[in-house]
């Protein structure tokens, strides 16, 4: 026997387990079955404990027609739980919906206001497109029914019609505007909804309520200066919900539109000077009337009145206040920068704020705030900033901070010192792109050399067990460990500090048994220390000593360096030198062009940003362009064959110093510094999946160790005013034959070039082969490039120099582009 | 700026009222709320009053043991929205007298009709106390 509502509660909530629930459930609802069956009187009491069930997540499919049946009733209580049933157990998606479309429409028509007040608010609730089209005419005729209560559902009504079909929305608009004279508030706000849905769904139809611009104006005027009315009072604030409807139609009126923006702008200067903003409902208005004069043509100075008053709020205690006024105002940052400056400040203390969520905005906006003229002050504070900061926004705050500083880098010097500061603080979260940047950078700037590695000397002391800070520390002190000692290039701003080869080797020494377990650290020193081996003579045996500690470490990795690093340093002293000697300049232009960037690599795959293609052998050789082997291929590949032998006999000190560094880079995929770098490199992509570009950091890594080979000066093969052709040259070492030619694309013109290729003629003594481009599509203004890899087997190397001529075809504007240059200028020696 | 659900929650995190204004399937609803009851309940007082979910923005607020939680989409009025809470529940105590948690169990339609009367199709339309409590007086009256 099913019972009474109170009582079911009660049984359900006393429930210890959801398993008890679902019992308890599960019998009332067989109970409630039957008693459907029974036909029952206490039908409406019943569907109250379906209402309850699907609350809490039951299925309750079996009383929807018990709606139906009571809706299509008489007695006003049973209508009434009947519609709300409907509303709550059905969607719009049911049949079902089509066998009460005729209750309703008898509904509307009932004399009593409260039955027609229902059966529209289950129709604006649940209303299909059919029945909308079925009883628009109804509705539509209620609008002008004599009581407002009516009026305002019905008006609601209709904006479910016009969304559901907007072909209505023209018949609509005339009764739609009479209603803006109406006098009750309700009737009113349900009218200024229709007016915006109206406008929204058809432009000839804004334009036409662009005409009662005035009108609502005076509306919103009224309620400014009216008399107190109690009834619609929220905090002394008369109808805070109806400005906010008017402020959001006046919104779509002014956008775009000089004449209606005009119109306005007085009311809502108005506004904003003379709402209290202490309160809630206060604030809701301001906020509101803000969105507004920044979505229209308003003048200046009522720009900044509205961005002054989202400046205020950033003051507010309360914190909801401080996250509306963040989220505009990173949302408007492009449309005034020089106003939101002024906030600057504030805004930096929000950073500190207690709750995430407006720390993480506040933090977004200070980001949007980073131009070249405040960057200095702005990275100084967000980096004092980052040492306080809780995790969780430690990584979103690196990633920022990292960016602000390599997009608005003025000076090398603050470059290199801001980056090694923030690795130092959180290199976890610095993405390896970035640090391979900072170490291209270092090398490249030979006068701050000598700066770069004693600053970082001084800062491995706090180290904070950073990894990726002690790699470069220990990588800038191998590099040019000996300007520590000597002082080479000493800034004006440095304290003058002297430091000998030991102290060195102790900081370390003291590094390496800080950071026992990381494998990437011990690599990294291995490498230091045989560079440190040929710059300071002093510590020779003390060298030795350290690297043969390593000799028996139970990785293979490292006990494989130190093999090999001290075998060097005991039996082949002659060309340690050369082999430690500093690494030439890493390619510069390739980090330019990523600089220039971001965006162009969020293009998609076909601009892909310049990356070295360092593992062309490894491209599949997909059909190439034009490439005119000679004829005589086999003969020639036999020539060369012939040449290497005749090459392997004659081997001297610099030959095998060429062995000594093959093995180096070739069994890279195995063992060396390479696997140690992937690591890291595996570390940064799972940090941060989000970015997939971090891939090419790992090559990026490998060239700056493999560029050990014979270095040429790169040349520019082809520069017309609209193309620019670069190629920079590497040889591997042990055929003296071979070059590789990377070439760079470069589009120096304003118009886009597609469908880039490539055709290249060598002379017969010479072999080519061209490897597929990275893309054939090049943007406009020299943003990003494409490569590509040639490699020249020049079968009379020593006797004739290279010589190629190249042909560039591209299309731009759907015009055929040829340009043609005859190469001669190679480096010598390639 | 329609209000796609409006929910009320004890502390433990079960649902007292349910009204939603878009359609989602008996599963979804579930999930849903699990997901966002989660987020309100773990939040501090010093924590802002709304939260970002999949594509939905909640508004909530506390009122002793009951949790008031709007979802909107995304250019509502959050301090609106906040307001409108307020409304609610100065309504709901004027009606229930003090309102708590069982007034809502017991007397779910009630909550319901104060509900309906506020806001229609995911609109608010009425926030005049005195107008939105004459229809339920009178029909309480009358039975």
């Amino acid at each position: 026997m099913a019972c009474k509502l109170r009582e079911f509660v009660q049984r359900v909530r006393a429930c210890k387990t959801a398993a008890e629930e679902r019992e308890v459930i599960a019998k009332e609802s067989a109970a409630i079955r039957t008693a459907f069956k029974d036909d029952n009187p206490k039908r409406h009491r019943n569907l109250l404990k379906l209402m309850f069930m699907h609350m809490l997540g039951y299925p309750t499919h079996f009383g929807q027609m018990e709606c139906v049946k009571l809706i299509a009733g008489n007695s006003f209580p049973e209508k009434k739980i009947g519609y709300l049933g409907f509303m709550l157990l059905l969607d719009e998606k049911q049949e079902l919906l089509m066998l009460v479309t005729n209750s309703i429409k008898n509904d509307f028509n009932n004399a009593n206001q409260f039955i027609v007040g229902v059966a529209l608010c289950a129709f604006a609730n649940l209303c299909s497109a059919e029945m909308a089209s079925d009883l628009a005419a109804e509705v539509s005729k209620l609008l002008q029914h004599s009581n407002p209560y009516v009026r305002k559902k019905a008006a609601l009504c209709c904006v479910k019609i016009v969304r559901k079909v907007p072909d209505f929305g023209e018949s609509l608009l005339r009764p739609a505007i009479t209603l803006l004279s109406d006098k009750h508030h309700g009737v009113l706000i349900s009218a200024i909804k229709l007016c915006i849905v109206l406008c929204q769904t058809n432009s000839t139809l804004l334009e036409q309520m662009r005409k009662e611009t005035s009108n609502l104006v005076e509306i919103l005027k009224n309620l400014l200066t009216s008399e107190y009315r109690a009834e619609y009072d929220c905090s002394g604030i008369s109808d805070p919900l109806l400005q906010i409807e008017i402020l959001r139609l006046l919104r779509l009126l002014g956008k775009a539109d000089a004449d209606s923006s005009d119109i306005m702008s007085d009311v809502l200067a108005q506004v904003m000077t003379n709402t209290d903003a202490r309160k809630v409902p206060g604030s809701a208005i301001l906020y509101e009337c803000v969105q507004t004069v920044v979505h229209i043509e308003a003048t200046k100075g009522l720009r900044v009145l509205a961005i002054n008053v989202l400046g205020h709020f950033l003051s507010n205690n309360d914190n909801n206040i401080r996250y509306v006024a963040l989220n505009m105002l990173v949302k408007i940052v492009a449309l005034d920068l020089q106003a939101i400056q002024r906030h600057r400040s504030i805004v930096m203390e929000c950073l500190k704020d207690a709750d995430l969520s407006i720390k993480k905005r506040a933090l977004d906006l200070v980001y949007a705030l980073a131009t070249e003229d405040n960057v200095k002050a702005l990275t100084k504070e967000l980096l004092e900033f980052l040492m306080n900061s809780s995790r969780d926004l430690k990584q979103d705050l690196t990633m920022k901070i990292c960016s602000v500083i390599q997009k608005f880098a003025s000076s090398k010097l603050w470059y290199i010192q801001n980056m090694i500061h923030l690795i130092s603080e959180a290199g976890e979260f610095v993405k390896s792109d970035s640090l391979y940047m900072l170490i291209v950078i270092i090398s490249n700037t030979p006068k701050l050399h000598g700066y770069t590695v004693r600053l970082l000397y001084n800062m491995v002391g706090k180290w904070k067990n950073q990894e990726s800070f002690a790699l470069i520390a220990i990588w800038c002190i191998g590099e040019y460990g000996e300007m520590l000692v000597n002082h080479a290039g000493e800034l004006e701003i440095e304290d003058p500090m002297t430091i000998t080869e030991h102290e060195v080797l102790d900081t370390l020494e003291d590094i390496a048994a800080k950071s026992k377990e990381s494998i990437n650290i011990r690599v990294f020193l291995l490498v230091a220390l045989l560079k440190l081996s040929s710059r300071y003579d002093t510590c020779t045996e003390r060298i030795k000593d350290m690297i043969e500690n390593y000799k028996h470490s139970s990785t293979l990795e490292v006990q494989q360096r130190a093999v090999e690093f001290s075998a060097i340093i005991l039996k082949y002293s002659s060309i340690r030198k050369v082999l430690a000697d500093r690494i030439p300049a890493l390619n510069e232009t390739v980090y330019e062009s990523k600089r220039a960037d971001g965006a162009v690599a969020a293009l998609g795959p076909t601009v892909r940003v310049a990356s070295p293609p360092l593992f062309s052998e490894n491209h599949i050789t997909a059909p190439t362009i034009c490439t005119k082997l000679s004829s005589t291929d086999s003969v020639n590949l036999l020539d060369l064959s012939i040449d290497k032998e005749a090459s392997g006999q004659t081997l001297d000190g610099f030959s095998m110093l060429q062995d000594l560094l093959n093995m180096d880079t070739r069994s890279s995929s195995k063992s060396s510094p390479y696997t140690g770098i992937s690591d890291i490199d595996k570390n940064f992509t799972e940090d941060s999946k989000e970015h997939p570009s971090t891939s090419f950091g790992n090559e990026q890594f490998l060239e700056m160790y493999s560029a050990q080979g014979p270095m040429f000066p790169s040349i520019v093969a082809l520069q017309t005013n609209r193309l620019k052709v670069l190629f920079n040259f590497s040889k591997p070492t042990n055929n003296p034959e071979i070059t590789m030619i990377h070439a760079t694309y470069l589009n120096c013109s304003s118009d886009l070039c597609t469908d880039l290729m490539l055709q290249a003629a060598v002379p017969k003594f010479l072999l080519l082969k061209l490897d597929p481009a990275s893309g054939n599509i090049l943007l406009p203004n020299a943003n990003g490039t494409i490569t590509q890899c040639l490699t020249v087997t020049n079968t009379l190397h020593g006797q004739k120099p290279l010589m190629m001529r190249i042909r560039v075809t591209c299309k731009v504007n759907g015009q055929e582009i040829v340009e043609q240059a005859q190469v001669e200028n190679f480096p010598s020696g390639v | 700026m329609t209000i796609r659900f409006v929910l009320l929650v004890n502390k433990q995190g079960q649902t007292r009222l349910a009204q939603y204004y878009e359609y989602l399937t008996i599963e979804e609803r579930r999930a849903l709320e699990g997901e966002i009851v989660r987020k309100c309940l773990s939040r501090s007082d010093s924590q802002c009053s709304f939260i970002e979910h999949r594509n939905h923005k909640v508004v909530y607020r506390r009122y002793a043991s009951l949790f008031f939680l709007v979802g909107v989409d995304g250019d509502e009025n959050e301090l609106a929205i906040l307001e409108f809470i307020h409304c609610l529940v100065e309504t709901m105590d004027r009606y229930f007298g003090n309102v708590c948690e069982l007034d809502i169990m017991f007397h779910l339609e009630k909550a319901h009709f104060i509900l309906e009367e506020m806001v229609m199709n995911g609109c608010v339309v009425e926030i005049n106390k005195s107008n939105i409590l004459t229809p339920i007086q009178l029909m309480d009256k009358n039975s």
